[in-house]
């Protein structure tokens, strides 16, 4: 039970863009229609689990095991950026179905902090695990939905821009002035989620 | 100065070249800067465990770490806890110090994810000075609630969860502070071990708005 | 004075909060508090100035295919020394910006300078670049860290301007970053304008 916990929690209580501010630059630059956020938002969680897998396993095997926690920042954000690079060559040969589908934002990928912020987070332990020890698969769990959460926030907001690009917005307002507005706005509207983890846990008897 | 070619050896090279002295570097910095890392940490504990007792000399024991996490300080002059539970955003880590007969002499707020501006107002509310003072109160007689809850401390104003979730975690001290310095007296242990299991669901919020 | 203009270009022409819109996350993570708002500028500001300096120095040893990630090594490097130096000197700090210090590795800024200018310049002019883009992003965080903090609780750098009990608590909160952001990045767009 604490899995599906962590999942909702991930998703709409500590929404990643809406309330903990990772992903920032993405949500805001490739949300101008659905379709390249869902793309976006599906390249993110592709890469943040399986970089969540990778940076966890080195944290635990080599960093630790060798006294090397102080690499951690370097280590992670190398295995990233090698591994979205691996990510594209891979898909290239095996699906390039996909590759059309998530090819154009696989390389904005490796400076998007969600995934070294979530990475760091799992590999370290500070995320919300409900009183499960925090293991490999709270991690996955915790990384996968995390970036559910973050391909959601996409796409409505995206939503939300394509709508806002047919009204009339005030002069100064126009562009990424209206774009922050209405993200805080949507943010308001994810606030009305907290406390939802609390109730759930009370239901499921955590 | 010519750039160098993109050969394969001068890239390998010049990576490795890169890697080795950004690794050499950071090995030094870290070891100068962890004996520091290590004595302001020990220096925040000793100065909180000294402002939670109210003693100014003290002779701090093997800390103590139980199965629930919590960690107890026993010293001569009274016992300081560290117990958690989970508040609004996160966990809610507090520093609670207990004199002999299990009464609150002090506390801290050691880390907490509530939100900033009211949340984190636990740490002067609950003091001797603030509106919901629990210095001098002993859990024992009567577990800390709330006065929504029917209990006599009252809430930090629009931050009711949090201030349940701070109870809980001075409640969680005090249990951990029996059951630790009781010495396996299973009268005190058994009693604990129950209502441990339902501190959480007190921490849960069943209204809507919080803070 | 040509290194003045490079340095004006980041304060004010360039700016990166309000005019580039680079390096969002930490804009929005880390300005509840005007105080937090400059120590993540200022923390920043050190790296940039640091990555300039040295790529600017080795911009010459480093063959093309390879250049991002050696700037991305070099810059992890120096944020995890500053990451080290601030834990051991000034933990308040080091405890009040958590996740988003090393997330300084990420930021755009900071590869995107090292691109676009210290690896076409020589160190002194990318000194200056780097300190006038730092001061640009410390005075855009600044700004709407005490914007925040103002209208949430009413204290700018904690100096009481009215009661707390009046604040706007929404602009401590996650939607406030959003809000106050947008708002004030339109106040530039007229300033600018006008």
């Amino acid at each position: 039970m604490a899995y599906i916990l962590i999942f909702i929690t991930a998703i709409f209580v500590n929404n990643v863009v809406l309330s903990q501010f990772l992903g920032i630059c993405p949500f805001l630059g490739v949300s101008k229609k659905v379709e390249t956020a869902a793309g976006m938002g599906a390249a993110v969680a592709f890469v943040l689990t399986i970089a969540t897998i990778v940076t966890y396993l080195i944290q635990k095997y080599v960093l630790e095991t060798f006294a090397l926690e102080y690499l951690q920042t370097i280590a992670f954000i190398l295995v990233i950026a090698a591994l979205v690079q691996m990510v594209e060559i891979i898909l290239k040969k095996v699906s390039p179905a996909l590759y059309q589908a998530l090819g154009v934002f696989l390389p904005l990928i490796t400076t998007n902090c969600c995934i070294l912020g979530v990475a760091i987070l799992v590999a370290n332990g500070t995320y919300a695990s409900y009183d499960v020890d925090p293991s490999l698969l709270t991690g996955v769990v915790y990384a996968f939905s995390t970036a559910l959460g973050f391909a959601l926030a996409m796409v409505v907001f995206a939503g939300i821009r394509e709508q806002l690009s047919l009204v009339n917005v005030p002069k100064g307002m126009e562009g990424m002035s209206i774009a922050l507005v209405t993200a805080g706005l949507l943010a308001m509207a994810f606030m009305g989620f907290s406390g939802v983890d609390g109730g759930l846990k009370l239901l499921f008897g955590i | 100065m010519k750039k160098l070619e993109s050969t394969l050896p001068n890239m390998a090279i010049v990576l490795t070249v890169i890697s080795v002295l950004a690794g050499g570097i950071l090995a030094y910095v870290n070891s100068v800067t962890q004996g520091p890392i290590e004595a302001i940490k020990k220096q925040t504990l000793d100065d909180g465990i000294k402002a939670v007792l109210n003693a100014e000399d003290l002779k701090v024991e093997e800390p103590d770490t139980l199965e629930s996490r919590d960690i107890i300080y026993a010293t001569d002059k009274g016992t300081a806890v560290q117990a958690s539970s989970n508040g609004f955003g996160g966990t809610l880590k507090v520093l609670v110090g207990f004199d002999g007969e299990g009464n609150i002499t002090g506390y801290q707020v050691l880390e907490h994810a509530e939100t900033p501006g009211l949340g984190a107002k636990a740490g002067e509310w609950f003091q001797a000075t603030g509106k919901g003072n629990i210095i001098g109160k002993n859990p024992g007689e009567k577990e800390l609630t709330v006065s929504k809850d029917g209990g006599d401390v009252d809430a930090i104003t629009a931050s009711t969860i949090t201030s349940r979730a701070f109870l809980v975690a001075v409640n969680n001290a005090y249990k951990a502070f029996k059951g630790g310095a009781t010495d396996g007296n299973s009268g005190a242990t058994t009693q604990a071990a129950p209502a441990e299991e339902a501190a959480p669901a007190d921490s849960v919020a069943v209204e809507t708005t919080n803070e | 004075m040509n290194n003045f203009k490079v340095l004006m270009n980041g304060i004010i022409k360039e700016n990166p909060t309000f005019v580039l819109l680079l390096g969002m996350c930490p804009t929005l993570g880390t300005t509840s508090s005007a105080f937090n708002g400059m120590s993540m500028g200022l923390a920043t500001t050190a790296v940039l100035v640091f990555s300039n300096l040295i790529i600017s120095l080795i911009k010459n040893l480093i063959p093309d295919m390879v250049r991002i990630p050696s700037f991305i090594v070099v810059i992890a490097s120096l944020v995890t020394i500053l990451q080290m130096v601030l834990q051991a000197y000034v933990p308040a700090v080091y405890a009040s910006l958590g996740l988003f210090i090393p997330l300084i590795v990420v930021n755009c800024i900071i590869l995107g300078r090292a691109e676009a200018f210290a690896a076409k310049n020589g160190p002194v002019p990318s000194i200056f670049d780097g300190l006038g883009m730092g001061l640009g992003f410390t005075l855009g965080l600044t700004l709407l860290g005490a914007t925040r903090e103002f209208l949430g609780t009413g204290k700018i750098f904690d100096f009481a301007i009215f009661p707390e009990d009046y604040g706007m608590l929404l602009f401590v909160l996650a939607p406030g970053a959003f809000i106050a952001l947008g708002y004030l990045i339109a106040i530039v767009n007229k300033i600018k304008k006008a």
